[in-house]
């Protein structure tokens, strides 16, 4: 079994218009930059896929990763738990203009989501957010003299993610604190993308060290010397014009 | 009025009841400082929400490893026995009833341990992080905070009237004035600054403070 993909181009092909997408990251950590600016310009090319809506811990910062695919005008939607950053004008700009939707969502509350989703549990009950103004409209109920709020599972058509190591069939491993939602999301998506550090054969990577094991994984694409939006965004980088 | 602690001193306040051993979190911004003034011979380990169990300083200028950061999304680094895991996990620590201790800084506290943290309104783009999940699930969840409001309002008030992070989740408060604790929906006066009396201390308070027999001196060095 052979899951790599023949280049960043045809690792995005299949991303279309209205499609839910998943980016692993937390703000730098672990964002697929290179995944993200091949499906920008891709975008800036044919004008498609447009109107996604983005799942993802914030929403941007600087001028790369997704702040580039807001600023582009690709994204009718975020799903984050903290849209702000250090540069967030890709995501105020078009949050105050009315030109995209946010939905809110505590940190907590978005990883289960999401891994309940990859885990086929489709509600639960969390104490996170009972007698907020998140929780408005969403069920309640008493446990143990205790009130929980359900959430819902939050599903995605495809996953674009980063790893450290990857081998043909799919296992993964992430580098230090980037994994952060990538291994949840990588199940609960129904097409995972990963761009991967170092592209290895299967058996290389001890199965004792598998983060993600390959049946959550869809397609694997080796980019060395990727870049880190924290680095790009120091510098003053930006992908769209 | 004049004298009150610093943001500082009242990190140092904070510090002095978290006990060796103990795993605790930070909210990001003041609160980080804690961190800063762990009382000699006692280590804690500190939790990052982005996956970090045991980080230590930041690392010196230049040295910055982009992929490890905390919840911030500053630069850390690790201490021998640090882990990393995923989101779901990170979370199970804090709402699993897992963590010691959470310390979170606050817009309002109620006397009912409400906390108002995360939205003053609705201008502008809201963000709400890990706030709601860390007020839920740590076993002592701590604020730090002014006792008033730039405005000379109170911050310590009988019900919040901004969005709520929580309802009842918090169990002591720190501030520039005074160490009060919330028990059964009440404030109860622990400490206060020396140079303040009761009466001055409840002007500025928006809710009663119930006086126990002993309170305490707020005293902290210079810093």
């Amino acid at each position: 079994m052979d899951k790599t993909l023949a280049n960043l181009e045809a690792a995005v092909g299949g991303i279309e218009d209205g499609m839910t997408v998943m980016i692993g990251g937390f703000g730098g950590s672990g964002a697929p930059i290179e995944l993200i600016h091949a499906l920008v310009d891709r975008f800036q090319r044919t004008g498609s896929p447009k109107n996604l809506t983005v799942v993802n811990n914030n929403a941007g910062n600087g001028r790369v990763g997704l702040a580039a695919m807001i600023d582009a005008g690709m994204v009718g939607k975020m799903i984050c738990s903290f849209p702000r950053s250090a540069d967030p004008r890709a995501f105020t700009e078009k949050y105050l203009a009315g030109e995209i939707a946010l939905e809110l969502v505590p940190q907590g509350t978005l990883a289960e989501r999401i891994r309940a989703a990859g885990a086929g549990i489709p509600a639960f009950y969390t104490p996170t957010s009972y007698g907020t103004d998140l929780a408005v409209g969403k069920p309640t109920a008493e446990f143990d003299g205790r009130h929980y709020v359900q959430e819902r599972w939050l599903k995605a058509d495809v996953a674009l993610l980063k790893a450290e190591l990857g081998d043909r069939m799919g296992n993964l491993t992430y580098r230090k604190a980037a994994r952060n939602f990538s291994p949840l999301m990588a199940a609960a998506a129904s097409r995972t993308i990963v761009q991967v550090s170092r592209l290895v054969e299967p058996g290389a990577i001890d199965p004792e060290q598998v983060i993600t094991p390959s049946i959550f994984v869809d397609g694997v694409v080796e980019v060395a010397d990727a870049q880190q939006e924290e680095a790009l965004m120091r510098q003053g980088v930006a992908h769209v014009g | 009025m004049s004298a009150k602690l610093s943001n500082a001193q009242i990190a140092w306040r904070a510090a002095q009841d978290i006990e060796d051993g103990t795993y605790v979190n930070l909210g990001i911004g003041f609160p980080e400082m804690v961190a800063k003034f762990q009382p000699e011979g006692r280590q804690a380990i500190f939790h990052t929400e982005n996956g970090v169990l045991n980080f230590g300083e930041a690392p010196a200028a230049g040295e910055e490893d982009w992929d490890l950061i905390n919840a911030g999304k500053k630069a850390i680094t690790l201490r021998p026995g640090a882990a990393f895991f995923h989101h779901a996990d990170s979370f199970a620590m804090v709402r699993g009833g897992h963590l010691d201790v959470a310390i979170l800084g606050a817009y309002e506290v109620a006397e009912n341990g409400d906390l108002a943290n995360w939205s003053t309104g609705p201008k502008g783009v809201p963000a709400v992080g890990g706030a709601m999940d860390l007020v839920h699930g740590a076993k002592r969840v701590a604020v730090i905070t002014d006792h008033v409001t730039k405005d000379g309002k109170p911050k310590l008030v009988q019900r919040c009237t901004l969005p709520l992070t929580g309802v009842g989740c918090v169990t002591r408060v720190y501030t520039s004035l005074a160490v009060v604790d919330i028990e059964g929906g009440r404030f109860v006066l622990r400490e206060k600054l020396p140079s303040l009396s009761i009466d001055e201390l409840q002007a500025v308070t928006g809710a009663e403070l119930v006086l126990p027999p002993q309170i305490g001196d707020l005293v902290a060095p210079e810093l």
